[in-house]
């Protein structure tokens, strides 16, 4: 019996033994996972290197200032005196008005996307608001500078300096020449980039909401809003805060639209006209006049180090949260 | 009844502020590419694509910036696009459900809305600075790490979406994993995959930050790739900032060819997506 099985004829049309044939391509097999694992893997240390390099070029500045470094509000290029204060201010303060701007945007045009919108309007206009993300950034730059910057100078900054700036405290803000650069001025064309992305996740969110809840609302006679605010809203909460920090995450980096428009003036101002810096728009700006090996190059990177720790914080959070909500 | 009228109300009130906050978003759309239009279209003459760079006042193209943005977007594709598939594919065939995989997938999360401008800060630090200089090479490297997370991002989630069913029926005729993986998997999703690549092509050639220490920009012609190389992103943003008008001109006929460009591979790959589906 096992004669026959063993001394099969080489000529009979079979294949090969099925018991001793080796699976077809297995080195092959062999090669290309090892590729994918050492492709999946390559993203993981392509993070970790650009962590390390950055603090590691950042680590003179660190030495030289210790943890001054964070809150002391000097960028003095001739002193050698450096501190990342301004920015790390410019920074937050501009990418917070951002979201401030582009959040009521976003739920006003996810509603509108969701529940007014004919059928056949949503696809188109979804797109449309999608390519204000495809557009360069540096185009915003330009945008903002030769357009929203004379409008925002002409139209929006003297009015508010009359009526606002005199009211006491909250008239800090609106002080100076009216310029039309400045913190509020990229903190709106921040809003408008950050817009689709916000967009784009609370309408993928919303339309996650179980159909039976929205029916139940509207039939105890909830008008369309109400369920908007009430059930649709709620349902997706979690994700949807994850989508505003997304946007935040956005803004914080975001580097060549602000660096046009904030006016790249590293001194520390409350005012939402004054000329001010963000981490990115100072790498940007100071980084062809820094000399290889000197403190202020050390000082960008690590600029550069920090701005990394906050943009990983805020983004890690983001995910977090839109991951959480798609697992319940 | 009265407070069902106030209801009613709100409700209409609502709806009217929102579809004009979804007009608001066309019109700034509409906005920035009538601007384009208007000061780019003018400035938008065969010199832009026959001439170098040249001082102020010289009728100067970009003829340079438009082939160094071809040369370090190509090279950007041809680095960045392998790993992007390979990485994206270990996502959804073998990381689903690893520990590993799960990490891989929250850092490309991460790589994917992280600054720009510190990658470019990365490659300076870790190819420009210890390898003599500024060059195209870096600039590309400094690109091709902005398209791996796109392609990953996109090859993964299309690659799920593929039936198990199909994988199996190919798994069961006893091919090997390879060929599963190229020859069904990929296959099935390709449309899926050329779309993430044309959309990762469509960051590429719009970013500026990362090439300002990476490439850094070249006024006269070159394709020497370890030299400094010009891009048109760096262009505009050298020519926008001067005080002469010829050049602001040329930055805006550059704006333009640009923006045309990111948009024109964004609708083309939601056409290719949406025609599969």
């Amino acid at each position: 019996m096992d004669a026959t099985l063993t001394s099969r004829p080489e000529s009979g049309g079979y294949a090969g033994d099925i018991r001793t044939a080796k699976p077809t391509g297995r080195t092959a097999d062999k090669v290309f996972v090892g590729l994918l694992w050492g492709c999946g893997i390559f993203v993981l240390v392509l993070l970790g290197l650009i962590i390390a390099m950055l603090f590691r070029g950042g680590l003179p500045a660190f030495a030289q200032f210790g943890l001054d470094f964070l809150w002391t509000p000097a960028w003095n290029p001739v002193t050698e005196n450096f501190g990342a204060l301004v920015m790390i201010y410019g920074t937050i303060f501009s990418a917070i008005i951002a979201v401030v701007i582009a959040l009521p945007l976003s739920f006003g045009i996810a509603f509108f996307l969701t529940e007014i919108a004919p059928q056949a309007l949503r696809r188109p206009i979804g797109v449309a608001v999608q390519l204000l993300a495809a557009v360069p950034s540096i185009i915003y730059g330009m945008w903002g500078f030769f357009i929203i910057s004379p409008l925002m100078a002409a139209y929006v900054q003297p009015p508010l300096i009359e009526w606002l700036g005199p009211i006491p405290l909250l008239g800090a803000l609106f002080q100076g020449p009216a310029l039309g650069g400045g913190m509020l001025t990229a903190g709106l064309i921040m809003a408008v980039m950050i817009l689709p992305f916000i967009t784009a996740m609370f309408v993928e969110t919303l339309e996650s909401t179980p159909p039976m809840l929205k029916e139940s609302a509207y039939g105890v006679g909830a008008t369309t809003f109400e369920v908007y605010k009430n059930v649709s809203v709620p349902y997706g909460k979690t994700a949807m805060v994850g989508a505003v920090m997304l946007g935040l995450g956005r803004a914080l980096g975001e580097t060549m639209a602000v660096t046009f428009v904030i006016g790249n003036a590293t001194r520390l101002s409350a005012s939402l006209f004054a000329p001010g810096a963000t981490i990115a728009s100072t790498i940007a700006n100071e980084f062809p006049e820094a000399a290889q090996g000197s403190l202020k190059l050390d000082s960008l990177l690590a600029l550069g180090f920090i701005l990394f720790v906050i943009s990983f914080i805020v983004l890690a959070l983001s995910r977090f949260l839109v991951r959480s909500n798609l697992k319940s | 009844m009265s407070s069902l009228a106030v209801r009613r109300t709100k409700d209409y009130a609502v709806k009217v502020i929102s579809t004009g906050f979804a007009v608001v978003a066309l019109f700034l759309l509409v906005w920035i590419l009538f601007t384009l239009v208007q000061k780019g279209l003018p400035a938008l003459t065969t010199n832009v694509f026959t001439k170098m760079t040249l001082p102020p006042g010289h009728n100067g193209g970009l003829l340079n910036a438009i082939v160094g943005s071809l040369m370090q977007i190509g090279l950007a594709m041809v680095i960045g696009t392998p790993i992007g598939l390979f990485a994206g594919t270990f996502l959804a065939e073998n990381g689903r459900t690893s520990k590993l995989g799960h990490i891989t997938r929250f850092v490309n999360d991460i790589l994917l809305s992280a600054p720009s401008i510190l990658v470019g800060l990365f490659v300076y630090a870790f190819l420009v600075n210890p390898f003599g200089g500024f060059s195209g090479w870096a600039g590309a490297v400094a690109l091709a790490i902005l398209v791996i997370p796109v392609v990953v991002r996109t090859t993964e989630d299309m690659l799920n979406l593929v039936p198990v069913g199909l994988r199996e029926a190919a798994y069961a005729l006893g091919a090997p994993r390879w060929k599963v993986v190229t020859m069904v998997t990929w296959r099935a999703a390709r449309a899926g995959i050329m779309t993430g690549i044309l959309l990762s092509i469509a960051r590429a050639a719009g970013e500026t930050a990362p090439l300002l220490f990476t490439s850094l920009g070249n006024n006269s012609w070159s394709t020497d790739m370890s030299a400094p190389m010009a891009s048109l992103p760096i262009a505009i943003y050298q020519y926008a900032g001067s005080p002469f008008d010829d050049w602001v001109a040329l930055a805006w006929a550059g704006a333009l060819l640009i923006t045309m460009s990111v948009l024109f591979l964004n609708v083309i790959s939601r056409l290719v997506l949406s025609r599969t589906k």
